[in-house]
């Protein structure tokens, strides 16, 4: 098998090597890491049919500019409304096109849209950490961060002209202005009027936006009484508020435990949308119990793994 | 009249892959004994569907996967869980972790000592008299939350963090101290460096201690901390 080799000629901040993500060493501190878009990761990977452990490159507004120097290797280019070109030629971002050596790709950011992708019919040399290749923003221990000048390679590289296509975009895969959550699990720290406001009004996302999270800016959130509450657990999702009165939802690289009230976690039917908000976007919420929650969850993925299914065999 | 709170242990929903047990309100040894005899029992017997758990001061968080298993459910394996008596049957190791008070590694070590009303070297002796608990791990990778500083040099955090501590930073603020495993800012007092890594990638055991272990602490010189750091 050959290898391709990638230059790294531009990359801006938060461009990462991200597989689907790192499970079951939260009780360590270790987040999951992984893609702020689950789903748009996984239609990049279906449409290689690659298999479930396979890396790609996460880039976000900075966009990332990759020059193939040696070998040749075919690229899955999906998730938000990012601008593609190839050789300085406009290429379908939601699309599936082949690079050979000299050929230079690059990722701009579109209309709307926060975190692309960019898989290969091969597999990134990334170091693994704990079993998984995601990027441990902290850390440094698994993963990679892209900076220009760095090489990236591919081993058992492809050109798969088979697979060369435009990707329909799913709806699903557009930002989410409304999300729906599940209040608690401290939502009693605020008062009925508070969580009112929550559900009522709109948020703008602040430029306060990286993969730990997003501060949200709108109606202040007080807390109220006395804070008996010792830092415990987050999961992915979580709306915290701070003395600071502003939500901030965490997201794909969250701290594993804080000490602020969480108000609601947002659905994780959801969360894909929610992270493709850009700053100065507007979002609204809209409680849902975590049955609800979850039988949502049940319906998308059927419906994803439909298209995924299809995705791959052809 | 007052309304009387739930008693503990209270479930509460965390999202739609999460349930939230709390065992109290505040930090404190049989607390979080429970948390870690809960923890125990239900690795031992999960339910299908279980994810991870994540143990903290007073609450355990059951992760659960929304397409295998109904929130419904979890809480019913939960409460049943939870109402039989069960014991935290993992053996409690002991960790003797080294640290070197000298500077340039304990830049707050001399406003410890002036704001505790003691000298330097009364702080170090507080410091390595401490038997501590490991109650957590938060924040970062391997950032271990270490109950048990002794009363006299319990100081509260700083108005504000300092940046770019180093990793290997051991660290006090109110009752816990924390031995750093990454390069972070933080607003706690910087007493010592340790050259034992809580977390590394070159050791089959990748994580030096489990939630609930006991750790004390030994000193060392300059010379030792240089071995030892070049040893690893």
């Amino acid at each position: 098998m050959s290898r391709a080799v990638l230059l790294v000629e531009h990359a801006g901040p938060l461009t990462t090597v991200q597989d689907r993500g790192r499970f079951g060493y939260l009780r360590y501190g270790v987040t999951e890491a992984g893609p702020m878009d689950r789903q748009a990761f996984a239609i990049a990977q279906a449409a290689l049919g690659n298999p479930d452990d396979a890396a790609a490159i996460e880039t976000t507004i900075g966009g990332v500019a990759l020059r193939c120097i040696e070998g040749e290797v075919t690229v899955a280019s999906v998730g938000g409304g990012f601008h593609c070109f190839l050789d300085g030629k406009p290429v379908g971002a939601w699309g599936v096109f082949s690079l050979r050596e000299g050929s230079l790709l690059s990722v701009r950011p579109g209309y709307w849209g926060s975190w692309t992708y960019l898989a290969f019919a091969g597999d990134i040399i990334a170091p693994a950490w704990l079993g998984s290749r995601a990027t441990n923003v902290l850390s440094d221990f698994g993963g990679q961060r892209l900076a220009p000048g760095q090489h990236v390679e591919i081993r058992d590289a492809e050109r798969r002209p088979d697979r060369e296509r435009d990707l329909a975009l799913p709806v699903t895969s557009r930002p989410r202005q409304e999300v729906r959550v599940v209040l608690g699990p401290q939502d009693r720290f605020f008062a009925p009027e508070t969580i009112r406001r929550l559900l009522t009004e709109s948020f703008i996302l602040s430029n306060e936006y990286d993969r730990m999270g997003v501060r949200l800016k709108g109606p202040k959130l007080p807390i109220v009484g006395a804070l008996d509450m010792p830092s415990e657990a987050i999961p992915r999702g979580s709306m915290q508020v701070p003395g600071h009165g502003d939500p901030i939802v965490l997201l794909a690289d969250h701290q594993t435990t804080g000490g602020y009230p969480k108000i609601a976690v947002l659905a994780s039917v959801d969360q894909d949308g929610f992270a493709q908000l850009r700053s100065r976007d507007s979002v609204a919420f809209r409680a849902v119990s975590a049955e609800q929650a979850v039988s949502a969850a049940r319906t998308r993925h059927s419906a994803l793994q439909q298209y995924l299914a299809s995705l791959r065999q052809s | 009249m007052a309304v009387p709170a739930d008693p503990f242990p209270r479930l509460r929903p965390a999202g739609d892959q999460g349930l939230l047990v709390e065992f109290g309100n505040s930090v404190d040894v049989a607390v979080s004994e429970r948390v870690l005899a809960f923890d125990a029992a239900l690795r031992a017997r999960p339910f299908d569907g279980f994810t991870e758990s994540v143990p903290s001061y007073a609450a355990l968080l059951v992760g659960y996967d929304p397409l295998a298993v109904a929130p419904a459910a979890v809480r019913a394996h939960v409460k049943a869980l939870l109402a039989e008596p069960h014991a935290r049957q993992a053996s409690v190791a002991l960790h003797e972790l080294p640290v070197c008070y000298e500077q340039p590694f304990a830049p707050d070590l001399a406003d410890v000592a002036q704001r505790c009303g003691m000298s330097e070297e009364a702080v170090i002796a507080a410091h390595l008299s401490g038997e501590y608990r490991v109650f957590m791990f938060g924040f970062a990778p391997g950032y271990g939350y270490l109950g048990g500083v002794p009363e006299a040099i319990r100081l509260p955090r700083k108005a504000n963090p300092v940046r770019g501590m180093p990793a290997g930073s051991v660290v006090v603020a109110g009752p816990m101290c924390l031995v750093t495993t990454v390069i972070a800012p933080t607003g706690w007092w910087v007493i010592g460096r340790s050259p034992a890594q809580i977390v590394s990638i070159h050791r089959e055991r990748q994580f030096l201690f489990e939630v609930g272990d006991q750790i004390r602490f030994r000193r060392i010189g300059r010379d030792a901390f240089d071995a030892l750091e070049s040893a690893l």
